[in-house]
């Protein structure tokens, strides 16, 4: 913040002309960058599909239209599988990352190797996207809802873990010293010192988890992992338009319901 | 001495359960497990091919050593790169059509059908994932980056644009009556009352946005959408493993960094 005198007046100005001078500098970079990005994408780009973009757009839309309701009945099962992908998934997540939690938690990792270790497997978890391990599973496990489900666990790990290490890290210490003032041995301290404490952010964590695994198990279909997204892959390979519209809008009912349902039950634990 | 009457205590203490009313924790319990139940049992695992797959995934992991970083065609870096454009310019084009959509679901700057307009945008981007989002982009835009980078940008708006307009009805209504007060003009008032509150969080919140577009860059490739997606999913159909383990790796510490950077920036600019 700076007042400079102008023309016997006085004039408020939030930077120095310095400041001012470097700040401009800093977007001169931030917007050749941008160009240069820009640059490299629209050379790779055939402008031709583009222009001829809205034409496409409004032929696929008139030809969603109307849905197919008759479709749906026979999206049940795929529902059903795609929300046991996300619910097992989830409880496969959360039943490794609670240790990985702990490893990777500073105050209670039993050594620092362990932490790094831990840290890493958040990391790598979280950085491979589930289609990603889905694409790896399905040539181990064979396609179906087994692949999906151990992708969604393995994708879910890192982000459970990540956000309850931070709980861990952020607990009150002087209930577990009062605890351990008890004569509590390590575990016991543990037990009752620590775990009533970051009980509600594990449930919650879970709980969000489930609702975003929802999400991403109506889409594992399409490398084979099971789930919905095998329908619409298959609808959208056979141009069955009305079938792809049936199935978006029972995404659109599955991923509101979810998050309804996690809505209410995060605010009943919180 | 017998006289003396002994006051009991109790030498038995167990923990309260977490969920205090006991029908509501009974029901939870066996709802559970009916639903374990009913959920395995039409999961139906092929057990046989699980096993069968175990000595594949071995030979599957152990193909992926020692990764192949200069591999036989020389795309790794070349995806790579694509990938990491791609991000910057759907990260930069998405919080610059978020803007506007975030000062328009903030309640207490719009009107109410801007407000409801805006939050139906936000609603309708969140709700499909990044890869629905993707196919119907190369559908439209045909093959290549310029797809993912609207599919990317699209994602973007749902969720910058969401938790803009949060920050934006959490800030501090006295500054903005202050500097209204003064006579500013509404955009006055938008720069020097509204945004300085919310930057921050923003600047932070874009980093991590820049950080999950380069992770979703490397699957909207997988449907047709370019970048190291693209790479990834031809690496894995040619059955070059070892090309697909370095492609994993360099995504990992591309992560990597960019959460290390943006922790830093976030300290930086707080």
């Amino acid at each position: 913040m700076v007042v400079i005198k102008k023309q016997d007046e006085l004039v408020w100005k939030k930077r120095t002309t310095r400041e001012q001078w470097i700040n401009w500098f800093y977007w001169l970079i931030g917007i050749s960058i941008v160009l240069f990005a820009w640059k490299i994408i629209s050379d790779k780009t055939v402008w031709f599909f583009v222009q001829d973009a809205p034409r496409q757009a409004a032929d696929i839309g008139s030809r969603m239209v109307p849905p197919k309701w008759s479709y749906s009945l026979e999206l049940i099962k795929p529902v059903w599988d795609t929300i046991n992908i996300a619910t097992l998934g989830t409880v496969i997540a959360m039943i490794i990352a609670v240790p990985v939690a702990f490893c990777a938690a500073r105050n209670t990792t039993p050594h620092s190797t362990v932490r790094i270790v831990a840290l890493f497997i958040i990391v790598a978890s979280r950085s491979v996207n589930s289609l990603i391990w889905a694409l790896m599973l399905v040539f181990i496990l064979g396609p179906g809802v087994l692949a999906g489900t151990v992708a969604i666990g393995l994708r879910s790990i890192g982000f459970c873990a990540k956000l309850i290490y931070e709980s861990i890290e952020e607990i009150d210490a002087n209930q577990v010293e009062a605890v351990k003032a008890t004569g509590a041995s390590n575990l016991q301290q543990m037990i009752y010192g620590i775990i009533p404490q970051v009980l509600p952010t594990i449930a919650g964590v879970g709980i969000y988890r489930w609702d975003i695994n929802i999400r991403e198990s109506t889409i594992l279909g399409l490398v084979g992992a099971g789930g919905i997204g095998l329908q619409l892959n298959g609808s959208i390979n056979t141009l069955a338009w009305t079938q792809v519209s049936t199935i978006l809008l029972v995404i659109l009912a599955t991923v509101f319901v979810s998050e309804w349902v996690s809505a209410k039950v995060r605010g009943a634990i919180i | 001495m017998n006289n003396v009457s002994e006051t009991l205590y109790p030498n038995n203490w167990k923990k309260p359960p977490f969920i205090k009313r006991s029908w509501l924790r009974w029901s939870i319990i066996i709802g559970s497990i009916l639903y374990l139940i009913a959920a395995l049992s039409s999961m139906d695992i092929n057990i046989q091919r699980v096993l069968e797959g175990i000595p594949r995934g071995q030979r599957f992991i152990e193909s992926f050593f020692p990764p192949n970083f200069s591999d036989n065609r020389g795309v790794v870096w070349e995806g790579i790169l694509e990938s990491i454009w791609m991000a910057i310019i759907s990260t930069v084009a998405g919080i610059a059509l978020s803007i506007p959509i975030g000062l328009g679901a903030a309640r207490n700057l719009a009107p109410l059908w801007v407000y409801m307009t805006c939050r139906f945008i936000i609603a309708a981007s969140r709700t499909f994932p990044e890869i629905i989002l993707a196919i119907f982009a190369v559908k439209l835009f045909g093959f290549g980056p310029f797809a993912g980078f609207i599919a990317l940008s699209l994602g973007t708006i749902g969720f910058f644009a969401k938790l803009l307009a949060e920050d934006i009805e959490n800030s501090s209504p006295a500054q903005a009556e202050a500097v209204k007060a003064t006579g500013a003009n509404w955009f006055q008032w938008i720069n020097y009352a509204i945004q300085p509150q919310v930057m921050p969080r923003m600047i932070g919140l874009s980093v991590y946005r820049l950080d999950i577009n380069f992770r979703e860059s490397a699957v909207v490739g997988i449907v047709g959408g370019g970048g190291i997606g693209a790479t990834l999913n031809t690496a894995f159909s040619r059955y070059e493993f070892d090309t697909a383990a370095a492609i994993l790796l360099v995504i990992i510490g591309i992560v990597m960094v960019l959460e290390y950077a943006s922790s830093h920036l976030r300290k930086w600019v707080q």
